[in-house]
């Protein structure tokens, strides 16, 4: 589809020589150049995860010359857990973590878009503090934190990843929504009062429905971000059969022989396609939600 | 979706208004609404308390002590400056962190921005197959903080790797370039430059709020391409770059993943990818030194502050914000 995509781009070119100036024409093949260099990683990772250890380092061609899947086998089985493990806890992470950023961030939203009440501008603020507070620096309380209560290693061995996210401390997301928020004209909260409506009821029939693609915005940032997320997940998850695939294929590089480039690249690759499919299908909304934001990927 | 303010805002002003108070019924609806708006924040509030608040404080503390993971935390032992001092004075690998992340941030985010300028001026022209190009521009910005992407980074820039594969094409013979002291963060400062795609679609859309007149008047006038970039492109963009900057700057201390991946989580070889997060999850997680780990986690907070600052405080001399710039 990508590659369709291209040449579609150099038919319209060619079909319409007579009004393309030579400066457009420059323009665009130095943007197929620079397309060509950012893309050549991608496809390097693609040939490569078909390859066997001899060509890895014999065939620096894109293609294999022999296809090899095994790859793929090898790397799914090559840990006491298999890689199926590692996916399905990723993405019951990301999905349990979409949850809880949609529904907290949206109530906090809410709260602080629409409602008048007391210390509401001390909140905002705060708010806004935090969205530029380094994760970094809060780990370590939380893990001795979380650590205390039984959370790291134990029989829930994801809710230090999630009780936060579902206490709307994904400030980013709350500001994302509050800014969506302002556009919805209050006229319809204030016909709604009106007619007798609590501000509960208005955030059900009014609010909620309304705010709409900002809430798919935050679905699906909350999926790619947690999905590729690292950090906290090699800091608070200790035992094989609970790790995420981004801990899982860290595990690759302690036994990087020549042998092992193979598997890793094809479980490497395997981890990519969900964030794939949704650049694929939410293409248009994530290019105008980091305009709304500047979303980091 | 449409609804969305295109342009990126300045926090500060986004404090929404507050709803109209006249009416009948005035009290009651105010000390409901006062109620259902605590209702509505009590998660938030919940994690401003337990998951932030909290344990910045006991981060603080322990930054005072020598507490390991391995006694209770009531067992710290209280060591006053101890760990700043060390951190300062005594503790080489510290300087060294500073030192790769600084090089890191200054090198990797100019860099970076201006690819993306460069690449949105190109395709801001082009208006054929602009959003496929924007698209596939921006696809590695949402692919390249993965642990599987650093994974096929540093393989690319191995011995066997493909870029020494493009070098020799031309008949030069590459390097180990991920283990050479030299070069490993040049690997690293390339991965976080490949990702300028978003950056890109906010220079992008600042470009299109660029009026087509003042270029007309300056072509009238005879200007230049360049003088055109220079005295109408960059200042009217200059907000927008602004924005960038803030962001991928704050961004660019926080690299981690791609340092520990190169190097199995060591900061090698020899501490040339030891940035300052990865230096910060070894002292605590590694060493178990938790204490002198939360010592650096306030200065690295104290100084990410600052800089916010003084970028907010320079931004004042060049940032020009036109008045009829409301969305």
């Amino acid at each position: 589809m990508r590659q369709g995509a291209v040449m579609r781009q150099g038919a319209v070119m060619r079909q319409g020589a007579v009004t393309v100036t030579r400066g457009q024409a420059l323009r665009l093949g130095a943007l197929l150049l620079i397309l060509a260099v950012v893309l050549y990683p991608l496809v390097w990772m693609v040939g490569t995860s078909f390859k066997s250890p001899q060509e890895i380092v014999n065939n620096i061609g894109l293609i294999p010359r022999t296809f090899t899947p095994g790859n793929f086998s090898d790397g799914w089985n090559k840990f006491d857990v298999g890689f199926g493990r590692f996916f399905v806890n990723s993405a019951l992470v990301s999905l349990m973590t979409v949850v809880g950023n949609s529904v907290s961030c949206l109530l906090a939203a809410y709260a602080l878009g629409r409602l008048r009440f007391r210390l509401r501008g001390v909140w905002f603020a705060l708010m806004i503090g935090t969205l530029l507070l380094p994760g970094h620096v809060l780990i370590i309380p939380q893990y001795i934190l979380f650590r205390s209560l039984g959370w790291v290693g134990g029989d829930w061995p994801y809710l230090p990843l999630l009780v936060p996210q579902f206490l709307a401390t994904e400030a980013f997301f709350v500001f994302l929504i509050v800014q969506f928020m302002r556009g919805i004209p209050r006229e319809l909260d204030e016909a709604a009062v009106i007619d007798g409506a609590s501000p509960y009821s208005i955030f059900r029939h009014v609010i909620l429905p309304l705010s709409r693609p900002a809430l798919v915005t935050t679905a699906i940032f909350s999926f790619i971000w947690t999905w590729n997320d690292f950090f906290r997940q090699l800091v608070f998850l200790s035992d094989l059969k609970d790790y995420t695939a981004p801990v899982a294929l860290t595990l690759f590089i302690d036994s990087s022989s020549e042998s092992a480039v193979g598997p890793m690249f094809a479980m490497s690759l395997l981890s990519l396609i969900p964030v794939f499919l949704f650049f694929i299908a939410f293409q248009r909304l994530l290019v105008e939600g980091i305009n709304t934001s500047g979303l980091k990927g | 979706m449409a609804q969305m303010p295109v342009r990126p805002t300045d926090p500060a002003s986004a404090a929404p208004a507050a709803p109209d108070d006249r009416g009948p019924g005035r009290r009651v609806r105010r000390r409901r609404e006062n109620l259902a708006g605590y209702v509505f924040l009590s998660p938030w509030l919940l994690g401003l308390i337990g998951i932030t608040a909290i344990p910045m404080l006991i981060s603080l503390y322990l930054s005072f002590t020598d507490y390991s993971p391995l006694i209770p935390l009531t067992e710290a032992n209280w060591i006053g400056l101890d760990n700043y001092r060390r951190m300062f004075t005594a503790d080489q690998s510290y300087w060294h962190a500073v030192q790769v992340t600084v090089t890191f941030a200054l090198v990797a985010v100019p860099l970076k921005l201006a690819a993306a300028l460069a690449v949105a001026m190109l395709l801001n022209r082009t208006m054929r197959g602009i959003s496929v190009f924007r698209g596939l521009f921006y696809l590695p910005s949402l692919l390249g903080g993965s642990v599987a992407l650093a994974i096929v980074w540093v393989s690319m820039f191995n011995r066997d790797g493909a870029f020494n594969s493009f070098l020799a094409l031309f008949g030069i013979e590459g390097l180990p370039w991920v283990n050479d002291p030299d070069w490993a963060l040049s690997t690293l400062i390339l991965l976080a430059v490949w990702q300028f795609g978003a950056p890109m679609v906010i220079f992008l859309a600042g470009l299109k709020q660029v009026p087509v007149e003042l270029y007309e008047a300056a072509s009238v006038d005879g200007a230049s391409g360049w003088r055109k970039f220079v005295h109408i492109t960059l200042p009217m963009l200059s907000p927008v770059i602004f924005f960038n900057l803030v962001l991928e700057t704050i961004n660019g201390f926080q690299g981690f993943t791609s340092a520990f991946v190169l190097s199995n989580g060591t900061g090698g070889p020899v501490d040339s990818t030891l940035m300052y997060t990865l230096n910060l999850y070894i002292a605590g997680f590694v060493d178990l030194d938790m204490g002198y780990a939360s010592a650096m986690a306030w200065v690295f907070l104290l100084v990410i502050g600052a800089i916010t600052v003084l970028l907010f405080n320079t931004g004042r001399f060049w940032v020009h914000y036109s008045d009829n710039e409301e969305r």
